[in-house]
């Protein structure tokens, strides 16, 4: 059997995942709700949503944390689903990850909890000025802010538990991030820097601000009632995506590496491909020529024709304006076979887990080849007579699935695609 | 691993508190260091020259979408691209790979603080909250905050399309960032890249993570090796940094010249005990101890000023008295994200005058240095975490 790939490349495969949603904690959970069609779309009641058009997102509300903050809750989900890949892999030992780690995090600020408890033991009376504030830092008791609220914490403290190798990276290239944290650890291994890489992409940053900004973008979905039904990929009554949250994980290994090891090999991450969009900053070019370019830089990099593609795990947010342009883009890319090829949205299931979704949908991508078992789009009632695909409606159904594309694209022009096989060729 | 391709640094763009583009920079690194110790008392800050921003950002819609951290890496990603003769080269810009260290954006400290000050008086709490975030926060902010939205804006203001990656994390991030670069160049996974940061200091919510970690000097500007004497800090500056990498061959092929050679780099994470940082660096040391020739080359600290962490720094320095250091930061003020390729800027600036810019330090840490200068290792060890080290040639 082959040692290196079509460019003479070592072969990159997946030896463990982990998963974390709204649907659930691990990969079995996951899976069985994921192919019934059940949906993690609920209420939020983490925070008030008096006033707000949006009541709805995938949140995770069943992981007790000490604290309540969207980088707490970022990092403990990545903990939980890294120790679940690392336990399938069997790689290192406990605390001693023999590879470099690369996280897609959500953006990390302050929050108004924060903000407020400093005001208040500021003791100012009249006006607030920012320099009470400042004053209030400099005393010291907030010192735990300091660290929390950096960006470099939570991939380091990740790092730091299970013992990855070298400085973390901590990543984020909007919706594409998980995509791209996968990509990193491809390219590492390729480069013959390291046998093995941990990829995480993690994200549970449903946060009062958060939700508002992207209302304000009128990116989500308004749908409140019933909120199982708000994701609704490719639609015609689409009306925008549902925030969520979550983490998905991969440990990649040379495939000589995990041979060695006696690993089992659960799929393989044959390739990526990235193009930026220059048109606009939260829309894609009209012409959809940077998500076709990724697309085919994607096969190109696996050395595999579109023929060769028996699923496509799309990125399929539910937005009007997403779903037209990915139905364009595999238009392009896969001309008449578009039509046939399955395509069915998980987003519709678990919502859009922004900075994690690349990584979550490729630990997907990896169970439907592992399962030969396509997950539905549900909520797919009134088709959009636009967008004339196989989005596997509303049921799971068998089917034979020897390679996946998945797509993530995000707002800042992000675009990255991932190639996957259940076995090496 | 194939055998290694050269790394040449073909483009930079600068725009620091000592001016715009790398000519402007040498010649103030001349001059005595100074900051503003008054606009964000007690705080000192190295506050960027004034640009006119339409030079490198023509369209004011585009300008308009950004805030001044973006605003600021959009330019100097301009001049960078200017300075390798790619600017507008549709082709090769297509083709370009990109990489980004940012941080946070910028929040309206004004809409800010009137919620805080309406949710001290307020009954309820979340329902005002929730009525304020939505009558008040702009929503094209938003976009001015995210941090992959400077690499968007870099795209679609200078049509950089290969690809594009964002890093986030401080010192590592810009440390990383130019090592991935460097790694993706030397292995044959890309041609050019695109590579830097940007920092903007000249804000009250910028200065507030860092005030909370209690590591910024107050109301003197310093030297950054005599603020170990002192209560040590740092004094933040605003700071945008671009490198065009390139691969030799890709060079010569396109007539292009190179200004300095990165050979090496390496990053490490430390755990931050006592004698961790002098550990890491000095492993990383070994690495190119052999190809450092001690007579004609120095070392380019980015050294915060933080005592604990600059102090181990210090040690290890302490350990190589061969080679003449200075810290960047004494003139530049420190930029998290954005430090890291600055510094391999100003060592490519230095090599290709041969020569080190002056000593700038009463602690006796910096000493003048005889030309000719060949090498310039680089170092940087983040405020919280991050240790680097790279080696920047001549191209003989």
């Amino acid at each position: 059997m082959a040692r290196t790939d079509h460019a003479g490349r070592p072969i990159i495969v997946v030896t463990g995942m982990g998963v974390v949603t709204s649907l659930g904690a691990g990969r079995e959970d996951n899976w069985r709700k994921l192919t019934a069609g059940e949906s993690g779309i609920r209420e939020i009641t983490r925070f008030s949503t008096e006033g707000m058009k949006t009541r709805i997102a995938g949140v995770i509300d069943f992981v007790p944390l000490q604290r309540q903050t969207s980088p707490d809750l970022s990092e403990r989900l990545a903990e939980m689903a890294t120790e679940e890949a690392i336990s399938q892999s069997g790689i290192g030992s406990k605390g001693d990850f023999p590879g470099p780690l690369f996280m897609a995090v959500a953006p990390v600020e302050l929050e108004w909890e924060q903000r407020e408890a400093l005001v208040r033991a500021s003791g100012a009376n009249d006006s607030l000025r920012y320099s009470d504030i400042l004053r209030t830092a400099e005393t010291g008791q907030f010192h735990n802010f300091y660290e929390r609220f950096s960006f470099g914490s939570l991939a380091d403290h990740v790092a730091g538990r299970f013992g990855t190798k070298g400085s973390p990276i901590s990543l984020q290239t909007a919706c594409a991030s998980g995509a791209t944290a996968i990509q990193l650890g491809v390219e590492a291994i390729r480069r013959g820097e390291t046998d093995a890489a941990l990829c995480v992409g993690t994200d549970g940053s449903v946060n009062r601000e958060s939700l508002v900004r992207f209302s304000l973008l009128s990116a989500l979905s308004t749908s409140n009632e019933p909120a199982y039904a708000a994701s609704r990929p490719f639609s015609k009554n689409r009306d925008g995506f549902v925030m969520a949250e979550g983490a998905g994980v991969l440990v990649l290994e040379n495939l000589e590496a995990a041979r060695a090891r006696g690993a089992r090999i659960l799929g393989v991450i044959d390739g990526c491909g990235e193009m930026a969009d220059s048109f606009h900053r939260t829309r894609s070019s009209p012409d959809g020529k940077p998500i076709i370019g990724c697309m085919r830089k994607a096969l190109n990099d696996a050395g595999l024709p579109p023929d060769e593609i028996d699923y496509i795990n799309p990125h399929g947010t539910s937005t009007p304006e997403n779903d037209k342009m990915e139905y364009l883009g595999v238009s392009a890319v896969f001309g008449e076979r578009a039509h046939n090829i399955p395509i069915s949205s998980n987003k519709s299931m678990i919502g859009h887990t922004l900075s994690a979704a690349g990584a979550i949908e490729a630990v997907f991508s990896l169970l439907t080849l592992e399962h030969q078992r396509l997950p539905p789009t549900i909520n797919y009632d009134i088709p959009d007579p636009a967008i004339p695909l196989d989005v596997v409606p509303n049921k799971a159904r068998d089917a034979r699935v020897t390679h996946v594309l998945s797509n993530s694209f995000g707002f800042g022009g992000q675009n990255a695609s991932l190639v996957m096989s259940r076995e090496p060729r | 691993m194939a055998d290694a391709r050269e790394v040449w640094i073909t483009g930079i763009g600068l725009l620091t508190c000592l001016g715009e583009g790398l000519d402007a920079n040498w010649q103030r690194l001349h001059e005595p260091s100074t900051a503003d110790t008054t606009s964000f008392a007690p705080y000192v800050v190295h506050r960027a020259v004034k640009v006119d921003f339409d030079k490198q950002i023509p369209k004011k819609g585009d300008q308009r979408q950004m805030e001044n951290w973006q605003r600021m890496g959009v330019y100097a990603a301009g001049l960078a691209l200017d300075s390798a003769g790619v600017k507008g080269n549709a082709d090769l810009l297509s083709k370009m790979d990109m990489l980004v260290a940012a941080g946070a954006g910028e929040r309206d400290t004004d809409v800010d603080l009137s919620i805080l000050d309406g949710l001290r008086r307020t009954e309820n709490r979340e329902a005002y909250l929730n009525q304020r975030l939505l009558n008040d926060l702009r929503p094209t902010l938003f976009l001015a905050q995210l941090a992959n939205l400077m690499a968007g804006n870099i795209s679609i203001v200078h049509g950089v399309t290969g690809s594009s990656r964002t890093f986030m994390g401080e010192e590592a991030a810009g440390a990383d960032s130019v090592r991935i670069a460097h790694a993706r160049i030397a292995a044959g996974q890309s041609e050019l890249v695109l590579v830097g940061g940007a920092y903007n200091a000249e804000r009250w919510d910028i200065l507030l993570p860092y005030a909370l970690g209690r590591t910024l000097s107050h109301h003197k500007h310093t030297h950054v090796w005599e603020r170990l004497a002192a209560a040590g800090g740092m004094e933040l500056g605003s700071l945008a940094a671009f490198l065009v990498l390139e691969e030799k061959q890709h060079a010569l092929d396109r007539g292009a010249k190179p200004i300095a050679r990165l050979e090496r780099i390496d990053s490490d994470y430390a755990r931050r005990m006592p004698g961790a940082i002098t550990g890491a660096l000095e492993r990383m040391w070994s690495d190119i101890a052999g190809k450092v020739r001690p007579e004609t080359a120095a070392i380019l600290s980015g050294a915060t000023g933080i005592a604990a962490v600059t102090e181990e720094e210090h040690a290890f320095l302490a350990r190589h008295p061969g080679l003449a250091v200075r810290a960047s930061g004494t003139h530049l003020g420190h930029a998290p994200e954005s430090q890291f390729p600055a510094n391999i800027a100003l060592a490519a600036a230095a090599i290709q005058r041969g020569k080190l810019y002056p000593a700038c330090d009463n602690s006796g840490m910096e000493r003048p240095m005889d030309p000719p200068l060949r090498q310039v290792v680089v170092t940087s060890v983040g405020h919280r975490r991050g240790e680097c080290l790279a080696l920047v040639e001549a191209v003989e």
